[in-house]
């Protein structure tokens, strides 16, 4: 057994027995199950690695077969087909939240059924469980086609994927039970928290020594970006999820920072998962996916360089405008404001880049479904960084704030931009992965283009009629002076566009069901392409 | 050789690239975090804030649990339309000792900043358990589940982690968390020494059922002193101004 296989057994082997501890010590159920939770899958570990290494007999793969590299994609398809199973769960979960607030009833009034649960287990569906394997997938198959070289460790990249996957696991059962540390987008406890931790810190290793076996002289900017998607979202969860259990035998924590100011390092952190794990994470697959099948190199060196880091540097001081005219001091709403504009600059510059890339090459629209949807996806990321900044602005904001705009824009941001380019990539990487000639049809391509620009077009303009409409109710007032609705006037008026979201809702979740289909039937039945037929890699950027 | 070529030096170094993200990316962050937490004028000095009761404190979490925190705000800003809807606009120090903040992001429901005793406990208790009993058009979801019984055994645990990140409670807090639970409850009972731990905290039997400690008595509990802590009328916002 190698060194490496070794490591793995021995920490899992241990950590599944200190779960076992703890599961017999629990002071909760919640604590019971997800302790017993965490033996089984490390016992799981263990296992799978033990098994791997009696059927192969400490067989190292070879780097190279035939002068070509020999990649890893086992984990990259593994990654791929967990972020369509999560994305499906995950919309579904959101249709039946966006169907609760038309028909209260659908809580059922049981306790892991309530909305207030089913919303995080929502969020973070669809943006960790499906956007963070997305990424992960996308991220090993980048790395190591664009370095040219196998990613290392024989565990490592299993560790990752399937490690993630486990996080994702215990932080959704969690929900459903009441374990949250009442945060958005930061609700898993903390051994969820420090279990993340420790598979984060590995990814980064596995991912810096991919770029250090790379046979290329540079570094290829899509992995700049998935660098500081890496390094930043380390940085934000553990400042954000700097807690003290009450015990280690008990899922109850509570978070270090208080009051304004956790408010403040949280909104830091919950804007900032927007932007480096849902915009540059995902620009990392623009800049790789868009040229490949586009066929064309990315449109401007430069401006991907000033975009990298413009970007990355501004990005991180928008957080305060989620807290504009809030116990927030004004200074520092002041400051989010001002660098949530200036970033309209750089996210403009980035669609630029990948809408330009098409140059030469626009008439492919026409014929491939793939790339249209990835065009479409960069002019919905061009269209929500405007609205961004607009929303950003305080007179603006106050008006928009606690709305249903707020809603809008986050999907017209996670649908338009952040699906749609995964849904390219997974197009794309499906056929690269099982080396089969095409998809099994682009006929259906089409339509899960159509169904679900349909869904997201009823989705926002819905939300964008319903947030005005609603700021505008809530400041009304009488000509006597008085104000002229109640709150549960308000509430009342929403109920027709929480229909027409809930529609949008089914259809995007219907386009997701048809190319789940189609990638099964690609994957199943699909053409094997010859082998001789390999690609080029991308050349790098100069 | 003009500038951009020398990035080279980013793109073949990635041990250079990971530092220069690490130091571009922690900048923002450390201008608007760490001036917080020593700028006076960040939390308004004030008169009335006191820690969580041990009762408010087992109503605040299931308030988390449940993530009332998703429909409803506890931020007040200051317009004249929420002053005049909800109350005064929120202060910084009345959440100074919230662990998590909870102003939220969303108002599916109304802000509930300011929603201590606006309300009936009954009413509340109502509104709970069945919400379109008492607002027949509300889309919030029933909570029949949290007239079970209060599990909150280790509740000094919890006051003790907190004391630990800096919430003022004394060890006599600490020591006397279950007894002060119980003792919030029961107006019968000794309060004298509970209401000398926590001024002004409302003492009575909050779900109608003295029979048992439910999570319904918690909850209410907590969102009966949710915005009550300042007295507004002696409240001067001009001493505060930042």
């Amino acid at each position: 057994m190698s060194l490496e296989e070794g490591a793995y057994v021995a920490f899992l082997g241990l950590l599944s027995f200190v779960c076992l501890l703890i599961a017999g010590k629990a002071v909760d159920p919640v604590m019971g199950f997800h302790a017993f939770l965490g033996a089984v899958f490390s016992a799981g570990g263990v296992f799978l690695i033990v098994k791997s290494h009696l059927d192969d007999q400490g067989e190292v793969a070879p780097q190279e077969i035939d002068g070509k590299p020999n990649y890893n994609f086992g984990p990259v398809k593994f990654g791929t087909i967990a972020a369509l199973v999560w994305g499906i769960a995950g919309f579904l979960v959101g249709v039946i939240i966006a169907t609760q607030l038309a028909y209260p009833a659908l809580n059922l009034d049981l306790p892991w059924t309530t909305f207030g649960r089913l919303r995080p287990l929502h969020t973070s569906a669809v943006i960790f469980a499906f956007g963070g394997n997305v990424l992960l997938a996308t991220s090993f198959y980048v790395v190591q086609r664009t370095c040219r070289a196998r990613m290392p460790g024989k565990v490592t990249p299993w560790f990752i994927i399937l490690g993630y996957n486990a996080f994702i696991v215990i932080a959704g059962t969690g929900y459903l039970f009441g374990a949250t540390q009442g945060k958005e987008y930061a609700e898993p406890e903390w051994y969820a928290d420090l279990w993340l931790t420790i598979v984060w810190v590995v990814y980064l290793f596995a991912f810096l020594a991919t770029l250090w076996k790379r046979k290329e002289p540079h570094i290829y900017v899509a992995n700049w970006f998935y660098l500081a998607f890496i390094v930043t979202i380390a940085m934000l969860h553990l400042v954000n999820n700097a807690t003290i259990p009450v015990s280690v035998f008990g899922i109850k924590s509570y978070i270090v920072w208080s009051g304004v100011q956790d408010a403040m390092v949280q909104w830091w952190y919950g804007h900032n998962a927007v932007g480096f794990f849902l915009t540059a994470g995902f620009l990392a697959i623009m800049y790789y996916f868009v040229p490949k099948q586009a066929g064309r190199p990315v449109y401007s060196y430069r401006l991907s360089i000033v975009h990298f880091w413009a970007l990355i540097f501004l990005y991180i001081w928008a957080g305060p405008h989620h807290l504009h005219y809030t116990a927030l001091p004004e200074w520092a709403s002041t400051l989010g404001m001002t660098f949530s504009i200036i970033l309209w600059m750089p996210s403009w510059g980035g669609m630029i880049n990948g809408l330009m890339t098409l140059s030469g090459a626009w008439d492919k629209l026409r014929t491939d479904p793939v790339l249209r949807m990835m065009v479409v996806s960069i002019a919905f990321y061009g269209m929500s960084t405007f609205e961004g900044p607009l929303m950003s602005v305080k007179a603006v904001n106050s008006l928009s704030h606690y709305t249903d705009w707020t809603i809008g824009h986050v999907h017209s941001g996670a649908l338009g931009w952040v699906a749609y380019i995964s849904f390219g990539a997974i197009y794309c990487l499906v056929p690269w992965l099982w080396n089969r000639k095409q998809l099994y049809s682009l006929k259906l391509v089409d339509w899960h283009f159509w169904v679900s620009t349909l869904g997201i077009v009823l989705y926002i303009s819905a939300m964008w009629v319903a947030g005005i409409m609603q700021g505008l109710m809530w400041r009304a007032y009488t000509e006597l002076g008085f104000l002229q609705y109640s709150f549960i006037e308000t509430v009342e008026a929403m109920h027709p566009y929480y229909l027409i979201r809930a529609l949008g809702g089914v259809l995007f979740l219907l386009g997701s069901l048809v190319m789940a289909y189609n990638i099964y039937m690609t994957i199943r039945f699909g053409e094997a392409e010859e082998a001789a037929a390999g690609r080029v890699a991308l050349a790098p950027a100069e | 050789m003009s500038l951009f070529d020398k990035h080279a030096i980013f793109e073949k170094n990635s041990i250079l690239l990971t530092v220069g993200i690490l130091v571009v990316v922690a900048i923002g962050g450390l201008v608007e975090i760490v001036p917080l937490f020593y700028l006076k004028s960040t939390i308004e000095t004030v008169e009335g804030i006191r820690p969580y009761t041990p009762l408010e404190l087992a109503g605040r979490n299931i308030y988390v649990r449940e993530g009332c925190y998703l429909c409803h705000s506890q931020m007040v800003r200051p317009m004249r339309d929420e002053i005049e809807r909800y109350g005064h606009f929120s202060l910084a120090a009345e959440s100074q000792y919230d662990k998590p903040f909870q102003w939220g992001s969303k108002r599916t429901g109304p802000d509930l900043a300011r929603v201590g005793g606006k309300y009936s406990d009954e009413w509340h208790v109502a509104h709970l358990i069945d919400p379109r009993q008492v607002v027949p058009a509300s889309i919030m979801p029933g909570y029949p589940f949290l007239t079970s019984e209060l599990k909150a055994d280790r509740i000094a645990d919890d006051l003790k982690v907190l004391q630990i990140e800096g919430v003022p409670y004394t060890t006599e807090h600490v020591e006397n968390a279950r007894l002060d639970l119980h003792a919030q409850l029961n107006p019968d009972g000794d309060v004298e020494a509970f209401l000398a731990r926590y001024p002004k905290a409302v003492v009575r039997d909050f779900d109608g059922d003295p029979s048992k400690v439910t999570e319904m008595d918690a909850l209410v509990a907590y969102l009966q002193h949710l915005g009550t802590f300042v007295d507004f009328k002696v409240y001067d916002d001009k001493a505060n101004l930042r």
